[in-house]
């Protein structure tokens, strides 16, 4: 009876720093939600009351949904090419023998351990002395530089368990390498692709630091956003696109999630992805 | 017209990774409709040999021709052999069906035909109604079948298994080997079945290659192998022998005398075997070969004392020390009823007719 009650009581304080845990985590994320509602352009309690003009003025605020646009489309391009490109890495990395594999592995992420500061000056005076205009194009290059890591990182955790004979067994049966590909290995990957694009768009939608330096007049959302702060009117605006972006990636992940559960069982498809 | 055993010819092969000689100037003829196998330990280059078959590695000398076609240097999607993997390689992300399917859709068939051809593998692997499952809901030895079934609906010349009974529990694996080769029979397609299992060779092959550091020691079939090795090696790979270095002395009438740790002892020259006074042999003879007696026979005896004894139900297995030899002579005797029981520590005779030893000359 005594160890039982000990017990109980480690649980219920294993119990209360678990909620203490969660609320560290999340708090600060709800109040972005609520104040979006809040009927006031002060971030202060107490609440004025209900409102969804901030939404409203949002939806009608065209620099703001220009900003959006451009951040989609970076996002979208740089997600595309740096899974593309890690796509073939990762299938070169995780194949048998290969020389270097080592230091090839190592410098296709070695812009995860560069400060993006550092990146950010050195591609600026990259783009402006090759003459390449600042403009959303410099942006998505620079985006596909620091996401390829994600992407070969990702899909070398598909690749790997991903037994060779499957592609052998498909030439045996008389598929060239390109139907091969078609038939056997892009649909066991399928799961980390998507997996990978979600990321790649993920990293170059929350990037600030890439594209505060390259971009010329047209910026993405991060450094738009973080210009209009200086406009206290314009704040709850930003809040009310803080929360339709939270509730736009839980949506994203929810998707990825069940397409992860779509692939094969068995095989790594039910590991969670390593980064 | 090629010779009947010359329908897979592999003349000369020899493959090298780095510094290690996987294969080393291999040279083999397989007969249509055979089922040959190659038996050595892991690292022999049996695999190796069988994947340069199926085209997934490139000789770095010799040739590869099938009925007549050099296919040395063709991929894999251009030669008419077909694998068996030893993981067996189900495509995870396909029913059975399609699995069974996937090499038809390349050869351009109808789709009546298509759907005819694999209800009738799925009905020869005896796995009807398993067409919707999936790979993960498959036992061992259903996914064995289906890699199987998988790789005969395409009609090969020569069917290549490597190992594909490794896997499987004992029981199973014997269920599979008997149902394998009524399986070859049926389809008369040349099998050509790669293991390290001696007994699975013995039992299944109409041949066997032996094979040990990239090199063929003996083609043969089972029975030559087993009473007739050529050498040592193939003679201590195959069952359990017991061996004595001895010295020609004389021979006459196809019957060689040798002197050996045991005494003078006689045994059959090979068929083809020179006689060379004075040589170097070995005297090779199976445990089921040595009698054992208490009283001293006339002929072709020594004397020695049990020291180990294991029952194995049907047969049992002794130890005998012989005054002389290092190591004890393995004797192993049928428990019929009305033989004769040994036990540890009994003083015995050993003994054996004149056809029981092998003389080995390497």
């Amino acid at each position: 009876m005594l160890s039982l009650s000990k017990h109980g009581g480690r649980g219920r304080g294993l119990m209360a720093y678990a909620l203490a845990y969660l609320a560290f985590l999340y708090i600060p994320v709800l109040l972005l939600p609520l104040f979006s509602l809040n009927d006031s352009l002060f971030i202060a309690f107490p609440l004025k009351g209900f409102t969804t003009r901030w939404y409203e003025a949002l939806a009608e605020d065209e620099d703001m949904r220009a900003a959006l646009m451009n951040t989609l489309k970076v996002g979208a391009s740089a997600s595309l090419v740096s899974t593309l490109l890690g796509l073939l890495a990762a299938k070169a990395l995780t194949k048998a023998p290969l020389p270097g594999r080592g230091l090839i592995l190592g410098f296709a992420n070695l812009s995860l351990f560069i400060p993006e500061i550092v990146i950010g000056i050195a591609l600026l005076i990259l783009v402006t002395t090759v003459g390449i205009p600042l403009s959303l194009f410099s942006i998505a290059i620079g985006h596909v530089l620091i996401c390829i890591p994600f992407a070969v990182l990702v899909l070398m955790s598909r690749f790997e368990g991903f037994d060779a004979n499957l592609e052998e067994a498909s030439r045996d049966l008389g598929e060239n390498a390109w139907m091969t590909f078609w038939r056997v290995t892009f649909p066991l990957v399928l799961p980390g692709i998507v997996a990978s694009l979600m990321l790649t768009f993920i990293v170059s939608f929350d990037d600030f630091m890439i594209a505060f330096f390259l971009s010329g007049t047209d910026t993405t959302l991060p450094v738009y956003i973080f210009g209009e702060l200086r406009f206290p009117y314009k704040l709850p605006n930003v809040l009310a696109l803080g929360t339709s972006i939270l509730i736009g990636s839980a949506a994203l992940i929810a998707v990825a999630e069940w397409v992860r559960r779509l692939g094969p069982a068995g095989g790594s498809a039910n590991r969670p992805i390593g980064v | 017209m090629a010779a009947p055993s010359d329908f897979l010819r592999i003349e000369n092969i020899s493959k090298s990774f780095g510094d290690t000689i996987a294969v080393d100037g291999v040279t083999l003829g397989i007969a249509r409709g055979e089922f040959f196998s190659l038996l050595g330990p892991s690292g022999c280059g049996k695999t190796t040999l069988l994947r340069m078959i199926g085209g997934f590695a490139y000789p770095d000398s010799g040739g590869i021709s099938l009925d007549g076609e050099d296919i040395t240097a063709l991929a894999p999607n251009k030669r008419a052999t077909n694998m068996v993997f030893q993981s067996y390689a189900i495509f995870p992300h396909l029913n059975v069906r399609d699995n069974i399917a996937f090499g038809l859709r390349s050869e351009g068939l109808e789709a009546d035909e298509r759907e005819e051809r694999v209800a009738r593998a799925l009905a020869m692997i005896r796995l009807d109604g398993y067409g919707e499952r999936r790979a993960h809901e498959l036992s061992g030895g259903e996914r064995q079948r289906v890699a199987l079934a998988r790789a005969l609906v395409k009609r090969p010349k020569v069917l290549l298994l490597d190992e594909p009974l490794g896997a499987l529990d004992k029981r199973l694996r014997e269920a599979m080997q008997i149902e394998l080769r009524q399986l070859q029979r049926e389809v008369g397609i040349t099998f050509l079945f790669v293991t390290h299992d001696q007994e699975e060779a013995l039992a299944m092959s109409d041949r066997v290659a032996v094979m040990e550091k990239g090199r063929v020691l003996q083609v043969a079939d089972p029975k030559t192998l087993y009473e007739q090795p050529l050498s040592r090696a193939v003679a201590e790979f195959i069952g359990t022998m017991n061996l004595f270095e001895g010295r020609m002395i004389d021979a006459a009438g196809g019957i060689a005398s040798v002197e050996t740790a045991l005494g003078r002892n006689r045994a059959p020259l090979r068929a083809g075997g020179k006689f060379c006074a004075g040589a170097r042999v070995w005297l090779a003879i199976r445990p089921e070969k040595l009698l054992l007696s208490r009283d001293a026979p006339g002929f072709q005896s020594v004397p020695g004392r049990v020291v180990a004894s294991a029952y194995l139900g049907d047969r049992s297995q002794f130890q005998v020390a012989i005054g002389g030899l290092d190591r004890p002579l393995i004797v192993s005797a049928p428990n019929t009823s009305g033989m004769a029981r040994f036990e540890m520590g009994d003083d015995v005779h050993v003994s054996w007719m004149i056809d029981g030893p092998v003389l080995l000359e390497q």
